[in-house]
């Protein structure tokens, strides 16, 4: 079998149970070490200073007053980031949203930051900080931003992707254009044409833990840091380039994490907790506030889309289009690009036509949000799709099952799919009982589809197998969501043992290979193809210990149930050997028995969900409470279904606060007015029906137990069916997400003639 | 073989949807389409994901294409 990818239909024995997590006493206990509960002997406080402002020019920084001040051990500024990148822009744009050089780009940007020995000090040290700014205009919104007269926020950007080459520096980074087909001929054949513009509020992850970290420069130039993160590895990578660092002298150790979904994927403050330890010669701690959560670390872009759509009487749609606009903060990104490759990936399309424009405004940068992009084009389209089916007199449900991409359709982005599952999962919905349940006054039921790619990527893993039989797994993907617990039910298989008889944990960067971020919903597929690799590969190794053990050639040991077994009728009395047997002996047999792989777990292969989703609206109040949801999606094989079914539920969950309550609101003057969880409201327990789950298993034919990533799809559909089923509801269609109670409220009042 | 382009990679292939290139690998493609179009690096250097049959492979150098498959080159996107 040795490195195959390739999918068998083997039966399991460990895989698919719903064991108990190794991590999960530690937590609900509170042992459990996340990013703030780091101590080093000597520690100081770092704090940083932000721009009040939403674009400002720094004139001049004075730190004098503050370096004077008695317990302030460092105090930093963009003068101690010296530009090591070499030319890379992308490095470049890390450095300078660490911190402002020459002008603060958003409210929130870092400007300076102090390491002292307690809180109240660094606190006393910033007010000591003299910062001279000169505001600039600014602009917060995509459109606007998009207009000739904006503020231009980066002269250094230029628009790509437009021919000829701007001359004239523009918000617009990039214009990215996806499909196939002709749409002008494809809209000329419809018979119903349908066309709506939508917008989406910019949102946070809303992780529980802030961002926090405990950085150790040693004077012989190598340093430790301990950070929550959701890949150590690229952050010592990062780290180490911006600030001149050997990658082998720099250590990373990731804590637990108390949530990423995307937001831990980027290094915000880390490299400036580096070099103030580094000035300082003492380690430091910088943990963000929320208000600095939401202010200075990446939350998903708003956008502004427009969607048209048309189709013949009998349901097939002829062509379809959409034009998405989305901000990624002040720097450059490919938001957009993305969201106009996801947006009609669910569908079988003729021609198809869209189109994503990348924008800058004075706000943070963006980063990935679980399926980044994907959500806010699904809505635009799965909005209009059930629009369109309600003109055609059709069943939202049949009108998706006749558009549906198949086996050898060419996806809107590009490529012809393989074997996928977003057929399955509306045949699901359509036989699920959820869809036949009565609904009351002032209750609606809507569904809607997602999509979302999946990664694999750099993957390293280490299986070392103790003198009791017992095994360490030691992978280098972080934990997000159960993740140890899946890949020891793999090693357990692979082995032929139990569950209980593995121990998983994550290394830090010194003690394993390269692995990449837990991203692209990659960790149980990528790790967990590296574990069956490196199980295999610790197998041989006990079949040659075995071998040794009875004095036989290794080609006469197989390796069965969990122990060696000798083949041939001049072995015939040598009993089985079982692992703990051969661990036992391992110190006479040749030393440590361990297995070991490293890959490119590529070929993910993409994932489709379809939702059903009830919601009851208060028309006094317009406040929209959801009444029951369910999300159906092709996980593959569910290795721990616990887990899969934690992942649905939890990009549901989120994509519910996106979709009725969360939104960053900017003021006039470009700041943002709602830092903090009393007035940006993530749903809590009671806001939330119990999320029901239909996993399909369709294996994936690239991955030897047929895995898919799970992670990130769920949260695509939810935004679009509690629109659809609000639209049900009361019978106005929301454009405008989130579906607040003043939204609703003023499209009642409409509707009313109000 | 022919090597179909993301309409965001066309500019940099003097606008052609598809491209003709022999490449037993990955890694050969892309380093034979920067030699063919040197202003590929631009994108090369973003990231680009080559797609075998509808399979998307982003890192993996070393896959080998088979003569008769389809070969399309897209963003090399992140996820979260």
């Amino acid at each position: 079998m040795g490195n195959d990818t390739s999918y068998t239909d083997q039966k399991f024995e460990q895989v698919g149970r719903r064991v108990r997590r190794p991590d999960g006493v530690d937590k609900v206990t509170g042992r459990a070490k996340y990013g703030a509960d780091a101590y080093a002997p000597g520690q100081l406080v770092g704090l940083i200073l932000r721009s009040p402002h939403a674009h400002a020019r720094i004139k001049k920084i004075d730190i004098s007053k503050a370096e004077k001040l008695p317990g302030v051990k460092a105090v930093v500024t963009c003068e101690d980031l010296p530009d090591l990148t070499g030319g890379n822009r992308g490095m470049m744009d890390i450095l300078e949203n660490c911190m402002a050089r020459g002008r603060a780009l958003y409210d929130g940007h870092a400007v300076a930051a102090v390491a002292a020995v307690d809180k109240t000090i660094a606190k006393q040290a910033l007010k000591l900080i003299k910062v001279t700014y000169e505001k600039l205009p600014h602009v917060t919104d995509v459109d606007e931003a998009m207009e000739a007269d904006a503020p231009v926020v980066q002269d250094f950007v230029f628009t790509s992707g437009v021919e000829p080459k701007p001359t004239k520096p523009s918000n617009v980074s990039g214009i990215s254009q996806f499909g196939h087909g002709d749409v002008d001929a494809g809209f000329a054949e419809a018979d119903v044409i349908v066309e709506k513009s939508y917008k989406t509020e910019q949102t946070h992850q809303g992780y529980i833990e802030p961002h926090a970290c405990l950085a150790n420069m040693s004077s012989d130039g190598s340093g430790e840091l301990w950070v929550t993160t959701q890949g150590h590895f690229v952050f010592r990578n990062v780290c180490s380039t911006l600030l001149g660092i050997d990658i082998a002298k720099l250590k990373v150790t990731a804590s637990e994490i108390g949530g990423g979904f995307g937001g831990k994927t980027h290094v915000w403050m880390e490299p400036v907790a580096l070099v103030l330890s580094r000035k300082a010669n003492r380690p430091v701690k910088l943990v963000m506030t929320r208000d600095e959560v939401f202010k200075a670390s990446g939350p998903t872009c708003s956008t502004s889309i427009d969607v048209k759509i048309g189709a013949k009487k009998d349901g097939t749609i002829t062509a379809a289009s959409a034009s998405l606009r989305y901000q990624n903060g002040a720097f450059p990104a490919n938001w957009g690009m993305i969201g106009a490759m996801t947006a009609y990936a669910c569908y079988d399309l003729k021609n198809v036509k869209t189109v994503g424009y990348d924008v800058l405004v004075n706000r943070p940068k963006v980063a990935a949000y679980r399926a980044p992009s994907a959500p806010m084009a699904a809505f635009g389209v799965e909005s209009t799709m059930d629009l369109m089916a309600g003109k055609l007199g059709m069943d939202p449900v049949e009108f998706r099952i006749k558009n549906a991409a198949k086996e050898g359709t060419r996806a809107s982005y590009g490529p012809v799919y393989g074997p996928i599952g977003i057929g399955p999962t509306l045949e699901a919905v359509k036989k699920h009982p959820h869809m036949r349940a009565k609904l009351k006054k002032n209750q609606g039921r809507g569904m809607a589809c997602g999509f979302w790619f999946n990664f694999g990527g750099q993957t390293c893993t280490d299986l070392n197998i103790g003198i009791d039989g017992t095994v360490s797994l030691t992978v280098g993907t972080i934990d997000v969501g159960g993740s140890r617990a899946s890949l020891s039910l793999i090693a357990a298989e692979e082995l032929g043992i139990d569950y209980e008889q593995v121990k998983a944990s994550v290394a830090d960067t010194a003690s394993l290979g390269h692995n990449d971020m837990t991203e692209g919903s990659r960790g149980t597929f990528s790790s967990g193809m590296a574990t069956i690799f490196a199980a295999r590969n610790a197998v041989e190794v006990m079949k040659g210990r075995a071998a040794k053990m009875w004095d036989i050639p290794v080609e006469d040991v197989v390796w069965e149930n969990g122990g060696a077994k000798a083949t041939g009728k001049a072995h015939s009395n040598l009993p089985p050997l079982t692992l703990k047997e051969i661990a036992a002996k391992s110190p006479q047999t040749g030393g440590p028995i361990a297995g070991h792989n490293e890959t490119v777990a590529d070929n993910a292969g993409v994932s489709f969900a379809s939702h059903i989703c009830d919601v009851e609206v208060d028309p006094e109040t317009g406040s929209t409470r959801v009444i029951r949801y369910t999300v159906i999606q092709d996980a593959g094989k569910a290795i721990h279904p616990d887990y899969v079914e934690g992942q649905f539920q939890g990009g549901a969950a989120q994509g519910i606060g996106w979709a009725l309550n969360e939104e960053y609101i900017y003021g006039k003057d470009g700041t943002l007015q709602n830092p903090g969880f009393l007035d940006y409201r993530i749903p809590v327990c009671s806001d939330l029906p119990f999320i029901d789950t239909e996993i399909l298993e369709i294996p994936n034919p690239n991955h030897p137990y047929g895995v898919r990533g799970v992670g990130e799809t769920s949260i695509v559909p939810p935004l679009a069916a509690i629109g659809n089923a609000v639209s049900n509801a009361v019978g106005v269609r929301l454009n405008h997400i989130p579906m607040s109670p003043p939204r609703i409220l003023k499209a009642l009042d409409e509707q009313a003639g109000g | 073989m022919k090597i179909s382009l993301s309409p965001t990679l066309q500019a940099a292939a003097n606008g052609e949807e598809s491209i003709s290139i022999v490449a037993a690998t990955i890694g050969q493609l892309l380093s034979k389409l920067e030699a063919q179009y040197p202003n590929m690096s631009q994108h090369l250097e973003a990231g680009i994901a080559v797609a075998i049959d509808g399979q998307i492979y982003r890192d993996d150098w070393g896959k080998e294409i088979p003569t008769d498959a389809e070969i399309y080159l897209l963003p090399r996107i992140q996820g979260g």
